[in-house]
């Protein structure tokens, strides 16, 4: 359809110039043949034509075995691209092109202003309460524009932050990996992290992932109100940073063990680091709160458990998020 | 004898008595500049993403439902996944032409983003924003941040495992904010992160239906008014005047021109969604709140908010143990706002400050301006430098160049190169000005010379220089 409108384009150029005994006095200015340039553009323009049937064919032919993806872009983009050289020889040489002059509009029309004011003015001479009828209709829109955007509500809770404290572990609550399997605290190794999730909850559910790691138990520094949290060096912590809410993907080893004893817990989005052996307390980076500690205990048939709920809420922060308790 | 250009034309008019209209808009006129076009790359961009876009939603399913893969692409055959990743999967291997569309179509938005920003340099230097374009000014600022929406949701509603990760950075991001944070966060995505399955819809119906709506309202608006005071123009010759604007009519001389640049810019984004790769969504795999990988990137143009959560150092507001302000606020939500205010008011607070109520129907040469100059090369060195931070992670995968190094290198960068740079430049500007005076002065002199004494050829140049040591 482009090709014809183009051809149209030329085919009006050349009739132009057929009736130009025709017409009065010319408009746009006269200029010469340029017989080559013509041809060049009726070149590209089949060449168009040429790369669009081939793009009919490769997409007849095509499947991921046998016609790359690279062809079908090859064929439209240079089809594409010889339309737009045609159209730059027409724009070049084919078309004349004229400078022209042409006035900036005025920069104020004080008379039509004067009267559009004075109209405004006049249309309201009947009413003597002016205010009070502005005033009642400001409410009234007001009133109506927020009814109207009422049914919004509907999308989320109103005015409610209980959800974000909500987590699925309790005081019992077993650690299963992705498949299901409970974890046995013989299963952890150190130097490695394992990620574990409260049974019974959704994988989808933001409080319920968690990362596990083993660290040597005399190098833990816990508050001493979680000395209880971690049996046989075994530690949990929420996945999910605290900052901005990535997964806790990273376990890094030391590099430089002077400064950095311990293996860090790390964020791959803002690099916000936890340190696993002091309760999950921020070491580097922008996070501005404690990864959440999941306390654990073995059960008789040396499963691990949950020994309650989490040491804070899990989860990016909010305001005030620290005066609540993980539920 | 009928006229076949004329019948139509008569049609036309009788019907719409549009032949004044028409005879006007052909003979509008453009103004020659290269750093004109930006704009229209832009607007070329958009409208092949509309295109491409349209056509991906005839195979895109917007559920998180979820299902297990069988399709052709064999790595992540039996993998749970949700309707929407598979879909896009889908789009990408089984369906003919699907990846060269949707790759277009990420290239294009790429694009479109460039071209708006550059654009807006192209604006600011000049003073093109000044009385009477300040509307049209404002116009286009809200382009590009809906145009920031609009490219992330876009990248969100994929479901793979980065779109999934820059949505919990933005769900971060929206509790973040002070007071009404954590509400507004879960009145948006209806439930805790990852949300309810409605939030897919909600973010589908947004990015194919109210964005680009809006984005395409604010473009025509914009373009009305560039049409309503007609474009600026360089001051080329002594003939282009706040009063007379010159330069190619939109036909017969224009229009071919624009229609070449419209095709150059949908062959480069075809070819390039057929070349290059991009987001290539079945090598991240699919989306699980507990997964994360290393060296995550967002699209280019969200990298400068990558680069300001990153740089922001440890802390959050607080009182006593009561949370105010979680960290991400700074980085996420203040800065980008900070941004477009200064941008937004520019106009008024320069023209406060130099106190020019004028119209401005010619624009300035950067020099001619030096201080504005000297303002929008610090301002945007400042908001380049936090972008260049954001990738931080890769320069020290590559260059073995430590993180913490480059934060604390960047921390103090950007503040002070952008300092220097305002005294630089500024100091540059007017070194042009003053370079370009004594060119004037001194060929005045020269004419001068020649017209009085009439010297011998050979003796003109010495002439001329006396006349300027006096």
């Amino acid at each position: 359809m482009l090709i014809a409108l183009v051809t149209l384009f030329l085919a009006v150029l050349l009739r132009r110039a057929r009736q130009r005994s025709d017409e009065a006095e010319r408009i746009i200015p006269e200029g010469s043949a340029e017989r080559a340039a013509e041809n060049l553009a009726v070149g590209l323009l089949g060449l168009a034509s040429l790369f669009a049937i081939g793009f009919i064919v490769a997409y007849a032919e095509w499947s991921a075995w046998k016609v790359p993806n690279e062809l079908l872009g090859i064929c439209l983009g240079l089809s594409l691209a010889s339309i737009s050289a045609a159209l730059a020889v027409v724009a070049k040489r084919l078309v004349v092109t004229e400078q022209i002059e042409h006035d900036y509009p005025p920069e104020q029309h004080s008379q039509e202003e004067q009267e559009v004011t004075q109209m405004v003015r006049e249309s309201g001479t009947r009413i003597t309460r002016k205010r009070l009828l502005m005033g009642a209709g400001a409410a009234a829109g007001g009133a109506l524009g927020i009814a109207v955007i009422t049914p919004a509500l509907s999308l989320g809770p109103l005015w409610y932050t209980d959800p974000l404290y909500r987590t699925p572990w309790k005081r019992g609550v077993r650690l299963i990996d992705e498949t299901g399997r409970p974890y046995a605290a013989s299963d952890i190794e150190t130097e490695t992290f394992y990620t574990a999730f409260a049974e019974g909850s959704s994988l989808e559910d933001l409080a319920s992932p968690v990362v596990v790691v083993r660290l040597d138990p005399s190098a833990l520094k816990l508050p001493p109100e979680r000395s209880q949290w971690a049996p046989g060096g075994i530690l949990a912590y929420s996945k999910i940073c605290t900052h901005a809410g990535c997964a806790i993907a990273l376990y890094r080893k030391p590099k430089f063990p002077v400064l950095e004893p311990r293996p860090q817990l790390v964020c791959p989005c803002h690099y916000s680091t936890f340190d696993p052996a002091t309760g999950g307390a921020v070491t580097y980076g922008p996070a501005g709160r404690a990864l959440p500690q999941l306390p654990l205990m073995v059960d008789g048939s040396g499963e691990l458990r949950a020994g309650g709920n989490f040491s804070g809420p899990v989860g990016p922060s909010w305001w005030g998020v620290r005066s609540g308790k993980a539920t | 004898m009928t006229d076949p250009i004329r019948e139509p034309i008569r049609f036309i008019d009788e019907r719409t008595s549009s032949a004044p209209f028409l005879k006007k808009a052909m003979r509008y006129v453009f103004p020659d500049h290269w750093s004109f076009l930006l704009g229209e790359v832009a607007m070329y961009s958009f409208i092949i993403l509309i295109a491409t876009g349209v056509y991906l939603t005839l195979f895109f399913e917007p559920s998180l439902a979820k299902t297990s893969y069988h399709g052709v692409y064999a790595p992540l055959r039996g993998r749970s996944m949700s309707e929407a990743y598979r879909s896009v999967i889908d789009i990408s291997f089984a369906h003919k032409a699907g990846l060269l569309i949707r790759q277009t179509h990420h290239w294009a938005a790429d694009l479109f983003m460039a071209s708006i920003v550059v654009h807006l340099m192209r604006v600011f230097f000049t003073g093109a924003f000044r009385k009477p374009r300040e509307l049209i000014w404002l116009l286009g600022l809200l382009m590009l941040f809906t145009g920031l929406l609009e490219g992330y949701l876009g990248y969100s509603l994929v479901d793979d495992l980065l779109s999934g990760m820059g949505l919990a950075i933005g769900y971060g991001v929206a509790l973040s904010i002070p007071i009404i944070g954590g509400p507004l966060g879960l009145l948006i995505w209806g439930a805790p992160f990852p949300g309810t399955h409605a939030f897919e819809s909600r973010m589908f119906i947004a990015h194919v239906f109210l964005l680009p709506i809006l984005i395409a309202v604010l473009m025509t608006v914009h373009l009305a008014l560039v049409a309503a005071r007609h474009h600026t123009q360089f001051r080329k010759t002594p003939r282009h005047t706040e009063r007379k604007v010159i330069g190619v009519p939109m036909f017969p001389g224009y229009a071919p021109r624009s229609l070449s640049l419209f095709f150059g810019v949908a062959a480069v984004l075809f070819l390039l969604g057929g070349l290059v790769q991009i987001k290539p969504i079945w090598q991240w795999g699919p989306f699980e709140p507990y997964l994360g990988t290393n060296g995550a990137q967002p699209d280019w143009y969200l990298g400068w908010l990558i680069g300001a959560l990153r740089l922001m150092p440890s802390f959050d507001v607080t009182i006593g143990h009561y949370t105010l302000v979680p960290n991400p606020f700074w980085g996420g939500a203040l800065f980008p706002l900070f941004v477009l205010g200064v941008l937004g008011a520019f106009p008024w607070i320069e023209r406060r400050l130099t106190r020019d109520y004028a119209f401005h129907n010619l624009l300035d040469r950067p020099r001619d301006a030096p201080t504005r100059t000297a303002f929008g090369v610090a301002f945007l060195t400042w908001i380049f430098l936090i972008f260049a931070f954001g990738a931080a992670d890769r320069v020290f995968v590559l260059f073995q160049l430590s993180y913490n190094t480059q934060l604390y290198i960047f921390r103090i960068a950007i503040w002070v190169i952008p300092l220097l740079l305002f005294f630089g430049v500024r100091r540059w500007c007017r070194e042009l000005q003053f370079a370009e005076h004594i060119e004037e002065v001194q060929e005045a002199a020269e004419e001068e010379a020649s017209e009085h004494y009439a010297p011998p050829e050979a003796a003109r140049h010495p002439a001329g220089d006396q006349a300027l040591s006096a």
